[in-house]
């Protein structure tokens, strides 16, 4: 009975066990699955912290260098000091542009045309001659002379040195090549099919041109197919509304099916377009002669022989029409590998930088004309229209000032309070609101304590807009929460013995306080204040509603001058549509977050250095 | 002349300071002090102080009105609007100090002549009235300077005073937010009928220049905002609340402190990154990214849409929530996790079935927290979300919020006294109430929890 009874006891355990080792198992790997999700919050945060950053770093990073070019400018008296004053304010006022303009254009003297002029022109910065003017001022024995200075060059041609410009591709003629000029309109021949992988490269993108326009007709119809079922729908349902008679819906049905109609018409016209193009392209790659006219959303072709450069227009396979863009030196024929065939690989039509721009670069470039350099004038400048002319000391200087009576404000008012509520406050019902108003002051939105600048600095008291006085005070109620709260932590921080001793040595409470308890909570209390300022500094929203988003190039001098402040220069700059704005707004917040950086930095450093354990 | 003003009445406290305690020297040679000398100083200084700062603090605004108002009389300008009168006082200025374009009008000139002769007579008058109260301050607290004097107790009620009002900048700043908001929210309400603006769906605020032009009314519907906010709330809350909630359960049960000492600058750092630059990189990275790929499997994703607005909030978040539901998973006692151990829970199982359910009303309030921050917020959905007002849930197309119409509506000139310029603050009111409402029950909640296990 008893062996019967302890073998079905084994039975059951042995039966038992292996389901109770499956569910152990299952309960481990439950086990392990939780912690995996924690570790994989945990990376996806460090994650996206690396995506922001990098993603700054990469946009910013190329705004701090800047290229220029180092022109032999020649000094003209009659354009700077006609009357030869030698006098500063005459000669600041001279049209130094004129002068570093026809710089430029002395090193291209083919460039005659207007228009092709002007192009050449805006290669240069509308600051371009900055540089020149300071050197000049500084030193009037320069004019009649000439001078070698560095000219700043527009956005576009910078962002074209930074690698937003076009791969370059080149390879050797492998004939001899014959051109039938030296300028103007010009077709060269060559003894070999020098052109042919060009030809096959362009008929290339041609087909996948014409293949995506017709995945976009196809699109077209398929959305029509729905409006058209859509309508189909709707004007049953009219119908069955006529029949019954009922106004309401008749009325309702109209009015819906006149977007749709809109809609089928816009639908219809566009995918006929998208086919008609397609055709069109499609007709080009079945003709059998093998000639191709390029156009700007193609890849260039360009020649270079006999010194100078001829842009394609009519391509062939051993012949080609073209534009010289730089003289040629004589018509003479190029031996096989003198001559080169250059592709600028981006379309024209999908690149700041034209085709003259990358040509007039290139060759500047070759000349060793062109320079980078660490961007100076990022940090000097005001604000401005031009990418490479705009910088931050405006915004700088005004979040500068903008702290400073943030600091003034909210320090004395922030301590005081702490203590007030730390030291004397009687437990009653005031003091009661009074701690619960500064939770809740913290956690409202900030874009609320604008309308509180707005309504009563602004309209009631009559402060100037964009100030940064006002931009301060606002902050400074936006931050003072915070530091009541760290100033009161430090305060509590100190150990009652400490008040206690000089109370008993006869201070009065106050001396207690002020003597003893407060020196040795200012560490918590400046890091608490640290913290709130970088809180501070960063903010944006309340200071948009007092009008410190004005477009403002002079740099404030003072708190009641109109100014901005760096997060709002930011901003700012992330509207604008120039692709030369993007960096500068990366580049913006890398200085911002780098003062971030610094600021709490030194409040950690202050909690490490000061820190007590008593 | 303020400059002049402040500059006299540093210098007079100064003397004061030294008057006072050198006479308390003096006093201590005869008898003994109630107050160690500095605090007679103190008290003098104080006399000093007290009536000038007062009089500088009405005197001015007083006097500048006083100007002001003359010399528009003197321009012969009736009743006008605020407008007007900006316009005019900003022409005197400009008269006043040569860079006025144009030809001054004979009316403009008599008024800059009015203001120029007021303004140095009103000066006056402060800096003499000033130096009258300082003196007149110095010699009342000086003659009451006696070795019993009790000057400590004295200065000491002053700075309590202080102490005291610098408390209550707080309530009067919520004060002065309450009172800006409601009174342009009633006088909106007198524009438009509240209950048009609660359950309206149309928001479209463009009031005509022209009474008579076509949607001279505009539409103040504020449900399209609602559904707007909520829909890249949810979107944030999505993402931040697994992640955050997560991350704070691994940094409170599983992480060493060695691992937590990593990971807690990280979320530190994430938390101190402006907005504006969350902003930036929710317009010109995640939005673009988020169209490409929509594009790639053949959706239609609006330029600004709520997703990418939502996903960068809801990483903005999550070290709000983690800190937060950190400190709650951290206050549940230790005994409850030792008596899960006991009876053979994994952690998990603890965290499951004990932890979260312990900590759920603080982790709740946590949420609530972070919920009342990603409506507030303001520059993510700024730069990365659009302003059409569409009432969709569809998280690819563009929504606008609370916020963003607050700050598209005041940013750069607004109309005065226009439904529009009027809306934002109505705007405005909501948005507070409603974050105050969720803060106030939150904190309630935590407060309560706390006291549950304390």
């Amino acid at each position: 009975m008893t062996d019967v009874a302890l073998a079905a006891a084994a039975r059951t355990r042995v039966a038992r066990d292996t389901a109770a080792e499956a569910r152990v198992r299952a309960r481990y790997r439950a086990e392990w699955r939780f912690r995996m999700y924690g570790l994989l919050a945990i990376a996806l945060t460090g994650v996206f912290l690396v995506i922001v950053l990098t993603d700054v770093l990469r946009k910013g990073l190329p705004a701090f260098t800047q290229y220029h070019l180092n022109l032999e400018v020649n000094v003209d008296p009659a354009e700077i000091d006609p009357q030869n004053t030698r006098d500063p304010g005459v000669i600041r006022a001279g049209d130094f542009h004129a002068l570093v303009r026809s710089a430029l254009r002395g090193i291209f003297p083919e460039v005659s045309e207007r228009a092709v002029r002007r192009r050449l022109d805006a290669l240069l910065s509308s600051g371009a001659s900055d540089a020149l003017r300071d050197r000049v001022v500084s030193d009037p024995s320069l004019i009649g002379t000439s001078a070698r200075v560095p000219v700043l060059i527009s956005a576009d041609a910078d962002l074209y040195f930074k690698g937003l410009g076009t791969n370059i591709d080149r390879r050797d003629g492998r004939g001899a090549a014959t051109p039938t000029g030296t300028i103007g309109e010009i077709s060269i021949t060559s003894t070999a099919n020098d052109f042919s992988p060009d030809l096959t490269y362009i008929k290339l993108t041609i087909s996948i041109r014409a293949r995506d326009l017709r995945a976009e007709a196809e699109r077209f119809r398929r959305s029509l197919r729905t409006v058209e079922a859509r309508r189909g729908e709707l004007e049953s349902s009219l119908a069955a509304a006529r029949n019954a008679n009922d106004a309401a819906r008749i009325a309702a049905a109209e009015s819906a099916l006149k977007p749709v109609l809109g809609d089928q018409e816009t639908l219809t016209s566009r995918a006929s377009e998208a086919e008609n193009r397609a055709a069109e392209l499609q007709a080009r790659l079945d003709r059998v002669d093998s000639q191709e006219t390029l156009e700007d959303t193609q890849p260039s072709v360009l020649v270079a022989i006999n010194g100078g450069l001829v842009k394609v227009k009519q391509l062939g396979n051993a012949r080609i029409d073209g534009e010289v863009l730089l003289p040629l030196s004589s018509e003479s024929e190029a031996a096989p590998g003198a001559w080169q065939i250059i592709t600028y690989i981006t379309p024209e039509a999908n690149r700041r930088a034209g085709d003259r721009e990358v040509t007039w670069l290139e060759r500047l470039k070759q000349m060793g004309l062109v320079e980078a350099g660490f961007n100076w004038r990022f940090f000097s400048a005001g604000d401005s229209r031009e990418p490479e002319l705009a910088g931050i000391r405006g915004a700088l200087t005004g979040s500068a000032l903008t702290l400073l009576v943030t600091l003034l404000i909210c320090l004395p008012l922030g301590v005081g309070a702490a203590i007030y509520l730390e030291e004397f406050a009687i437990k009653n019902r005031v003091t009661e609101v009074i701690e619960v108003n500064i939770n809740n002051l913290a956690a409202v939105p900030s874009i609320v304590f604008g309308l509180l600048g707005l309504a009563v600095f602004l309209n009631f008291i009559g402060l100037p807009r964009s100030a940064p006085i006002v931009g301060g005070l606002v902050l400074a109620l936006l931050v003072l929460p915070t530091i009541i709260i760290a100033a009161r932590a430090a305060l509590k921080a100190v150990p009652p013995s400490i008040k206690e001793a000089a109370l008993g040595v006869g201070a009065s409470h106050q001396q207690a306080v002020f003597h003893h308890v407060l020196p040795l909570a200012i560490p918590g209390i400046l890091t608490g204040t640290i913290i709130g300022m970088a809180h501070a500094l960063g903010e944006t929203a309340p200071l948009l509603m007092i009008g410190m988003v004005a477009f403002i190039v002079e740099v404030p001098t003072s708190v009641t001058d109109a100014g901005t402040v760096l997060p709002v220069q930011i901003y700012l700059w992330s509207d604008l549509p120039e692709i030369g704005f993007q960096a500068k707004t990366a580049a913006a917040i890398i200085v911002l977050l780098g003062f971030l950086f610094v600021m709490n930095g030194a409040a950690i450093y202050l909690r490490r250095r000061f820190e007590r354990r008593w | 002349m303020s400059t002049i003003y402040l500059v006299g009445l540093v210098v007079l406290v100064v003397i004061g300071f030294v008057f006072g305690r050198a006479r308390a020297a003096a006093l201590a040679q005869a008898g003994t002090l109630h107050s160690r000398p500095p605090y007679h100083g103190l008290f003098v200084a104080l006399g000093v102080l007290v009536p000038m700062a007062a009089l500088f603090v009405i005197g001015v605004p007083v006097g500048r009105w006083i100007v002001e108002s003359q010399s528009l009389s003197a321009y012969d300008l009736g009743p006008a609007d605020a407008l007007k009168r900006d316009a005019v006082l900003r022409d005197i200025q400009s008269v006043i100090v040569g860079s006025y374009a144009g030809e001054a009008t004979e009316a403009l000139r008599r008024a800059a002549a009015t203001y120029v002769s007021l303004r140095w007579i009103v000066n006056g008058a402060l800096l003499t009235l000033g130096c009258a109260f300082g003196l007149l301050g110095f010699a009342l607290s000086y003659r009451s300077l006696a070795a019993p004097f009790r000057a400590r107790n004295h200065v000491e009620r002053f700075v309590r005073i202080v102490l005291f009002a610098s408390a209550t900048v707080a309530v009067l700043t919520t004060v002065g937010i309450l009172m800006s908001v409601l009174f342009e929210t009633i006088r909106f309400f007198e524009r438009v009928p509240p209950l048009d603006f609660l359950f309206g769906t149309q928001w479209s605020p463009q009031t005509a220049i022209r009474a008579d032009q076509v949607g001279s009314s505009g539409a103040f519907g504020i449900v399209p905002l609602v559904t707007g906010t909520l829909l890249i709330t949810t979107i944030a809350m999505l993402i931040a609340g697994p992640i955050g909630l997560f991350a704070a359960i691994y940094l409170a049960e599983y992480a060493t402190p060695r691992f937590r000492a990593f990971v807690k600058p990280i979320l530190e750092i994430l938390a101190g990154i402006p907005t504006v630059v969350l902003g930036f990189f929710a317009a010109l990275t995640v939005a673009p990214s988020i169209r490409g790929w929509g594009q790639a499997i053949g959706l239609d994703v609006a330029s600004e849409s709520a997703l990418a607005a939502g996903i960068v909030m809801g990483m903005m978040i999550i070290p709000f929530v983690s800190s937060l539901s950190d400190d709650v998973i951290n206050a549940v006692p230790q005994s409850l996790r030792d008596g899960s151990y006991a009876m053979g829970a994994t952690r998990s199982e603890t965290v499951r079935k004990v932890i979260l359910p312990a900590a759920f009303a603080g982790i709740v309030s946590a949420f609530m927290l972070a919920i009342s921050r990603a409506v507030g917020e303001t520059m993510i959905v700024v730069m990365a979300a659009g302003l059409a007002a569409n009432l969709t849930f569809n998280p690819l197309e563009a929504v606008t919020t609370f916020t963003v119409q607050i700050k598209t509506i005041l940013v750069g000139d607004q109309e005065f006294e226009s439904a529009k310029t009027l809306s934002a603050f109505a705007l405005g009111f909501v948005l507070f109430f409603f974050t105050l409402t969720l803060n106030v029950i939150a904190l309630q909640i935590v407060k309560r929890y706390r006291e549950q296990y304390d």
